[in-house]
């Protein structure tokens, strides 16, 4: 497992988020997400909105539309987990959402407590009506995000791209 | 755990909820699943009502979305109390972006009305105004009879938001009133009315 070298991939993903007028941001933090929060919070055209639990952001999202808001919702692979029933607002209503999940618990984890939703987070999407794009090169993630979020306002789906620990790298709790 | 007391409250919900809507304006109005929709419903079917089937606990953050995205249209967010306990974390949620345009009213008959009256966690000692007030939400307060409900609609429908309200209400099952269950036609005349009120405007 090797940390990618490239760090400039959550300003890319910031500049590419402003380029489809997205206004709302929900987040629950993770670390691999932090560069680009931190953009987001920096920002005062946007609106980032804290979550306790990332089924708000799905919820918060919906009204957003309804309102005339672009939305991105950022959280980590266990979040996907808590969203499960509300995503059926996303199917039943045929929302947009996009969403961007940072990976754990992929293969080298050190927390086996992050396995059971890190292994599973994609097929769990694909069940839910969310279709997952899985990126595992630093390279790949911008224009990925500026694909998805064109299907996701234009042809009005639900998307997420899932960012694999092999761009964050593996959290080790020994450095 | 007091199961019968609700039975006593004074306040009908059909009449709460008549008296919440009455004036209602050009009012965005969100309705949690089960009986409260069915009551927004009943005060009148319009295209900006968002009356919710599912997503238990989506609500406030629902509404919280919406708030966000007009502020200058008022927001109002009409939910039962079991719907309110599944999202509470959302309270905090509203208090720390805090819009003055959201108002949300809690119809509290301290039961599961829509699956066989069973007792919600309000039946015994849990304050729902008391934990909006705790996340940090300004106006809270609780109403337990048509006076307090005269007293606070000025609140609800113009004061400085974020504004929370628990409504007290008789515990009672009635006729059902249905809105449309289709989520796609609901989202789709909901953004459609809003942006030719907005035009009008």
């Amino acid at each position: 497992m090797t940390v990618s070298a490239d760090k400039s991939w959550p300003d890319e993903i910031f500049q590419t988020i402003l380029r489809h007028d997205i206004r709302q941001v929900a987040y629950v933090p993770d670390a691999g997400h932090s560069r680009l929060i931190d953009r987001c919070l920096e920002n005062a055209d946007l609106v980032t909105v804290p979550l306790t639990t990332e089924e708000e952001g799905v919820a918060l999202l919906a009204g957003a539309w309804l309102g005339g808001d672009r939305g991105l919702l950022l959280m980590q692979s266990s979040g996907v987990g808590n969203c499960i029933n509300m995503f059926s607002l996303t199917r039943v209503c045929r929302l947009p959402l996009l969403i961007l999940v940072t990976m754990r618990g992929e293969s080298g984890e050190f927390n086996p407590w992050q396995v059971p939703m890190g292994q599973n987070t994609a097929a769990l999407l694909t069940t839910a009506g969310i279709e997952p794009s899985v990126v595992d090169d630093s390279q790949d993630l911008a224009r990925t995000v500026d694909r998805v979020a064109q299907s996701v306002f234009e042809k009005r789906t639900a998307a997420a791209v899932l960012i694999s620990q092999r761009i964050l790298g593996v959290k080790s709790f020994e450095e | 755990m007091r199961p019968d007391r609700s039975e006593a409250y004074p306040l009908h919900r059909r009449e709460v909820v008549q008296s919440l809507l009455a004036e209602r304006g050009d009012m965005l109005v969100v309705a949690g699943l089960g009986a409260p929709a069915w009551d927004v419903t009943a005060a009148g079917d319009t295209p900006l009502n968002f009356p919710l089937w599912g997503a238990m606990g989506g609500a406030v953050p629902l509404g919280l979305g919406l708030a966000l995205a007009q502020p200058s249209r008022r927001v109002l967010v009409i939910t039962g109390d079991g719907e309110m306990l599944m999202g509470i974390g959302s309270l905090a949620t509203v208090a720390l972006q805090a819009p003055g345009n959201l108002a949300i009213v809690v119809l509290d008959n301290e039961r599961y009305g829509e699956t066989g009256m069973q007792a919600t966690h309000n039946a015994a000692e849990t304050d729902l105004a008391a934990v909006a007030a705790a996340s940090g939400i300004p106006v809270s307060g609780v109403i337990r009879n048509e006076t307090e409900l005269v007293a606070a609609l000025p609140q609800i429908h113009d004061g400085k938001g974020p504004v929370f309200f628990n409504i007290k209400i008789r515990a009672e099952t009635l006729p059902l009133v249905l809105p449309p269950k289709d989520g796609e036609l609901l989202g789709d005349r909901f953004r459609r009315a809003l942006s030719e009120s907005d035009r009008q405007s």
